[in-house]
Formats: C-alpha cells, sequence, structure tokens
C-alpha cells in the first residue's frame, strides 16, 4: 500500500467513525426523542380518555354544569391537547431544533 | 311526529347553481393547471412548490370526508355524546403524523413511502410489498368513498346511483387526469375552504337560536332526549374494543398513503412540519363544530325527521341547513357534501397512480431506468385506469353496507405501513426480509380478522356467532407486524442495508442538503 492510499484509507475510516457520532446525529437525536417523548404524551391522553368512557360511563357522564357533561369537557380537552402538542412541536422545532441543525451544518464539521 | 317537509332529494335551483359553480371553477383550476403539468414530479408531487398554509388546507381536504361530516353529524344527532369520540380519534393521528413521520419523509422520498424504505433496502421485495399495500389500503378507501357518493348524490340530488357514481369517477377523472397534483392540490383547498365555512356559518346559524351559547344547545337536547345523550352510549362497550380501535385510528393516519404523499408536495420539511400544523388546527377546529352541528340537528330538526330521510342519521346536518338556511341554504351544504367526496377520491386516486407507476413500472419492471416522458405517460395511464376502477368498485359493491371499509383502511394502514415507516428510520439492524415481513403481516393479519369478526361474518355474511369476537383488528395486527419486522431482521442480515444507516440518518435531517 503506498503512503497515499494509506492516508487516504486513514482519513475515510475516521471519518466514517466521526460521522457515526458526529453533531448531524447529536441534532437527530434530540429531535427523535421530543418526538418520541411528545408521541407517548399524544397516545396516554387519548388512551385515558377512551379507557375512561369504557370503564366508567357513568363518571364522565356526571354534569359539570347544566348543559355540560365531564365527557364532552374531556373529549375536547383531547382535540385541544393534540392540537396544543402539535403546536408546541412545531414552535420547539423551529427554535431550537432548526438552528441547533443550522449550526451544525455551517459549522462544516457534519 | 310528521315526517318533515323537506326538499331535499329534489334537485333545486341553488344546488343545482353552487355544483356547476363548483365543478366549472375546478375545470377552470385543473386546465390551468395542466399547461403547467409536463414532468412526472409536476403530475405527481405538483413540482414541489406547494406553500405551508395551501399544504395545510390541502390535508385537511383530503383527510375531511362527507363521512366524517355528515356520519359524525349524524351520530351526534341520532345519540348524541358518541359521536365526539368519534371525532376525537379521527384527530389524534395527526399528532403522530407531524412528530414522527412528516419531517424524516419528506427528506427521504420523491413520490411515494416506499422511497423512504428503499434508501436502505432493497428495490424490488419492498416496492412490491408497499405498493401491494397502498393499493389495498386505496381500494378500501375508495370503495366507501364511491358508496357513500352514489347513496348521498341520489339522496341529495335525486339522480340515479349509478349516475351518480359515474359523474364522480368521471369529474374526479378530469381533474387528475389533466391537472395532475397541481389540480388536485386546488380542488382540496377550494373544498376545504367551502367545508369548512359552510360547517362554520351552519353552526352559527344553529347557535344563533340559543343565544351563541353551546350549553344552551346541549342543555336543550338533554331536555328533549334525556340526560343520557350528554354520557357515553354505546359505542366503546369493552376496553380492549376501545384500545384496538383506538390503536387503528391513531396510527392508521400515519399510513394512509393520500395524507403521506402530500408531504413530498412541499420544498422541504420545515413547510411539511409547517403544513402539519395547520392541518391538524383546521381539522379539530371542524370535529368540534361537527358536534355542534349534530346536536344542532337533533333539537332543531328532531331525531325522527332526520331518521326518517335516512335510518343512519347521514341528512342531519343538510336537514339542519334547510331549517335554519332554506332552501338556498341546503343546496349549498349538498354541494359541498359533493365536492368533499370528489376532493377526497381525486387524492385516493393520485395515490394509487403513484404507487403503481413510481413504485411497480419505475423501479420493479424498469429498474429505476425511465424517462421522464415514459413516467408522466405511465402516471397518466395508471390514474385512467384507477378512475375505471374506481366507478366499478362503486358499482359492484352497490347496496352493500361498506361503513366499515374505511376502518378496515385504517387498520391496515395503522399494521402494515406505519411500523415499516419506523423501524426503518430508527432501527439499523432492519433488513429487505423484515421489512416484507411486517407489511405482508400487518395488511394479512387486518383483513383476515375483519372478515372473521363480528362486522363482517355475522352482518354480513349472516352467520350466527363471530369467529373472532374484535371488531377492530388493530390490537392484534399492529403488534404482530411489528414483532415479525424485528424477528425476520434478527432471523436475516443486511450488511448493506446496515452500511447505508449513518448516510440515511443524515439524509433524513438534512434532505437535499446531506
Amino acid at each position: 500500500m503506498t503512503p497515499a492510499a494509506l492516508k487516504d484509507a486513514v482519513t475515510q475510516a475516521t471519518a466514517q467513525q466521526a460521522s457515526a457520532a458526529s453533531p448531524v446525529h447529536q441534532v437527530a437525536l434530540m429531535r427523535w426523542r421530543m418526538a418520541i417523548v411528545l408521541s407517548l404524551l399524544m397516545l396516554v391522553t387519548y388512551f385515558a380518555f377512551v379507557l375512561g368512557i369504557a370503564f366508567d360511563k357513568q363518571a364522565l357522564g356526571t354534569l359539570i354544569t347544566e348543559g355540560l357533561s365531564l365527557g364532552i369537557v374531556l373529549g375536547a380537552g383531547v382535540i385541544l391537547t393534540a392540537f396544543g402538542l402539535t403546536a408546541f412541536y412545531a414552535w420547539w422545532a423551529n427554535r431550537v431544533y432548526d438552528p441547533a441543525l443550522e449550526r451544525v451544518v455551517k459549522g462544516g464539521q457534519s | 311526529m310528521t315526517p318533515l317537509a323537506t326538499s331535499l332529494g329534489q334537485p333545486n335551483l341553488t344546488s343545482i347553481l353552487f355544483f356547476f359553480t363548483f365543478v366549472g371553477g375546478t375545470l377552470a383550476i385543473t386546465y390551468w393547471a395542466a399547461r403547467k403539468t409536463k414532468t412526472a414530479s409536476e403530475f405527481l408531487t405538483a413540482g414541489g412548490n406547494v406553500t405551508a398554509v395551501q399544504n395545510g388546507f390541502a390535508l385537511a381536504g383530503d383527510y375531511m370526508s362527507a363521512a366524517s361530516f355528515l356520519g359524525i353529524a349524524g351520530l351526534v344527532a341520532t345519540s348524541g355524546f358518541d359521536g365526539l369520540i368519534y371525532s376525537v380519534g379521527w384527530l389524534v393521528g395527526w399528532p403522530v403524523v407531524t412528530f414522527l413521520i412528516a419531517e424524516p419523509l419528506r427528506n427521504l422520498g420523491k413520490f411515494t413511502f416506499a422511497d423512504v424504505l428503499t434508501a436502505r433496502l432493497k428495490q424490488k421485495p419492498v416496492r412490491i410489498a408497499a405498493a401491494g399495500s397502498t393499493l389495498t389500503v386505496i381500494s378500501f378507501y375508495l370503495i366507501a368513498q364511491m358508496v357513500g357518493a352514489g347513496n348521498l348524490v341520489r339522496m341529495m340530488f335525486g339522480i340515479p346511483y349509478e349516475a351518480a357514481v359515474a359523474a364522480v369517477g368521471v369529474v374526479m377523472l378530469l381533474y387528475v387526469l389533466f391537472g395532475g397534483m397541481i389540480a388536485t392540490t386546488w380542488v382540496q383547498i377550494v373544498k376545504a375552504v367551502l367545508l369548512l365555512s359552510g360547517a362554520t356559518l351552519l353552526a352559527l346559524m344553529a347557535l344563533s337560536k340559543f343565544g351563541f351559547n353551546p350549553l344552551a344547545l346541549f342543555s336543550a337536547a338533554a331536555e328533549r332526549y334525556g340526560a343520557e345523550v350528554l354520557a357515553p352510549g354505546k359505542l366503546v362497550s369493552s376496553p380492549i374494543e376501545a384500545v384496538s380501535l383506538g390503536l387503528a385510528l391513531m396510527f392508521g393516519t400515519a399510513g394512509l398513503p393520500h395524507i403521506l404523499m402530500r408531504f413530498y408536495t412541499v420544498p422541504n420539511a420545515q413547510t411539511a412540519r409547517k403544513s402539519v400544523v395547520y392541518a391538524t388546527g383546521l381539522i379539530g377546529f371542524f370535529y368540534l363544530v361537527t358536534f355542534i352541528l349534530g346536536f344542532g340537528a337533533s333539537v332543531l330538526v328532531g331525531r325522527d325527521a332526520i331518521k326518517a330521510v335516512d335510518a343512519g342519521g347521514n341528512m342531519a346536518a343538510p336537514l339542519l341547513a334547510e331549517v335554519v338556511g332554506g332552501t338556498p341554504f341546503l343546496g349549498f351544504i349538498s354541494a359541498v357534501a359533493f365536492a368533499t367526496i370528489l376532493a377526497v377520491v381525486a387524492g385516493l386516486t393520485l395515490s394509487g397512480a403513484a404507487a403503481l407507476s413510481h413504485d411497480l413500472w419505475t423501479h420493479v419492471v424498469r429498474k429505476g431506468e425511465v424517462g421522464e416522458h415514459e413516467q408522466l405517460k405511465v402516471a397518466r395511464i395508471a390514474s385512467a385506469a384507477l378512475g375505471v376502477v374506481a366507478i366499478l368498485l362503486g358499482l359492484v359493491f352497490k347496496g352493500q353496507n361498506v361503513a366499515f371499509m374505511v376502518g378496515l383502511a385504517f387498520a391496515i394502514a395503522a399494521s402494515s405501513n406505519f411500523p415499516v415507516l419506523i423501524l426503518s428510520m430508527l432501527w439499523k439492524g432492519f433488513t429487505t426480509k423484515g421489512a416484507v415481513a411486517s407489511v405482508v403481516t400487518g395488511a394479512v393479519v387486518s383483513v383476515v380478522l375483519i372478515v372473521l369478526s363480528p362486522t363482517v361474518w355475522v352482518d354480513i355474511f349472516k352467520n350466527a356467532a363471530p369467529l373472532v369476537p374484535l371488531k377492530n383488528p388493530g390490537i392484534v395486527a399492529l403488534p404482530l407486524s411489528v414483532l415479525m419486522g424485528v424477528v425476520v431482521s434478527l432471523l436475516t442480515s443486511e450488511p448493506e442495508a446496515r452500511a447505508k444507516y449513518a448516510e440515511v440518518q443524515r439524509r433524513m435531517e438534512l434532505g437535499n442538503r446531506a
């Protein structure tokens, strides 16, 4: 193996190793963590609502005030939570994730 | 109680006027779009030039079907609270799409979700499996839409079922064939704006009779039909059934081919993210409004009058329109419902055409070596074929109870498409054989379980008892599909797929900049 080829091979191997834990991956990991946590929050919220209906219909039929049952409040609450989580994610991604990714790309060390 | 005197079912001047204005306007858009559709990418993804707000409305347009507008309003009108369970269920899939799917999908793919899988895995087997599951989901969805369209148009305009199905098929095909994704996107936007504004106006007019106080409306309903209208009824029976339906709804949206395809129409992942936030807001708002409409109809029209027109309650919203706004408003809402069906069918057809032309023709038959001209031609031929198939399905299933088919489409999407997408994005060790096993398991288990379930085995085949007690296959099919994907991947090894993972991870975040 010529010295030049050896140097090439070493550079390549180093680049590959670096890319395994490169800054892009760290930013990616941060996004996936947030995405999975928010998905689980949605899952728990929704299943709590549906299982609440399955297990205790009467409780959800309790009137809070005239014309308004607990079930309606919770149902509307799940809809608002779904939108709230989505809006929060977009806000977080715009404020934190996009700039972090941008820094990594501009830094040229990706 | 005497049946309500309604002009529903008799073609009236306003409904015909609104209908022709809509069709005329959208065909003019199609003419304009046709001149801008010169490449396969313009035909299938509008050249990736759609903005976040436009795509948000178009996603909402693709998703808000006549079944959810008329069906949920009808369910609320006839049984009260239970309709809200569906409203909530149809919405909770959207955050999942936002968090887990929209951005990586946009960054990795071009036309179909199989692009994401084949970024790492072998083209041929994965494309065949993904196209197969896409076409299965779309077929069931199309049957439900076309049969619904035939019935609705017959009920609202008084024209024969067959003519209604043919009309929907032909007009939809004009949009897709000539205007491709550009025309389809604009049809979705126009439809979403009409549907949202029509439903909001209708809700406001109904609420005006109750001092714009929803609680006064709910009280009036409780006074007339008993306090149980505000409490859960018999829709959700057992906890297992509840979780099963919940899984299908929650993860099904993230596997619907016509929804996934829309993320390729925007220029980048940031736009995809913003568009799905707009869509979630619009759809959530729409379902809350639909809930009001249902209660409005039960009080202002009356349950008996609604059931006298259609036993399923589907005409609750149009009848409410007639009561609060007279024949002109009925005409407007009827035309909006029709526009809704047209737009959903167009979106479905286009995503089926993408699977046929891009996955099967370009990558399986021609092994990726296809000229621009041929791609566009094949995509058009595939659209035309699917349009004909849609009309035929509508005619074949006339008079059948097809309501379960949308649920089945969601179950297959959740257990066949969603697991492979997630596994291929997040797991380095995922292999081609694992992906195929996962897709096939999800689809086959879903279909078999639903055939043996009370919905088909008892209600349609008229057997005494179901072979499987579950109404929705989600709780079995989704975990089995994941399990098969994992086990088969562990038993096989694919060094090429493993080696490509780092690069794919980069592209997932950076898209074209990687």
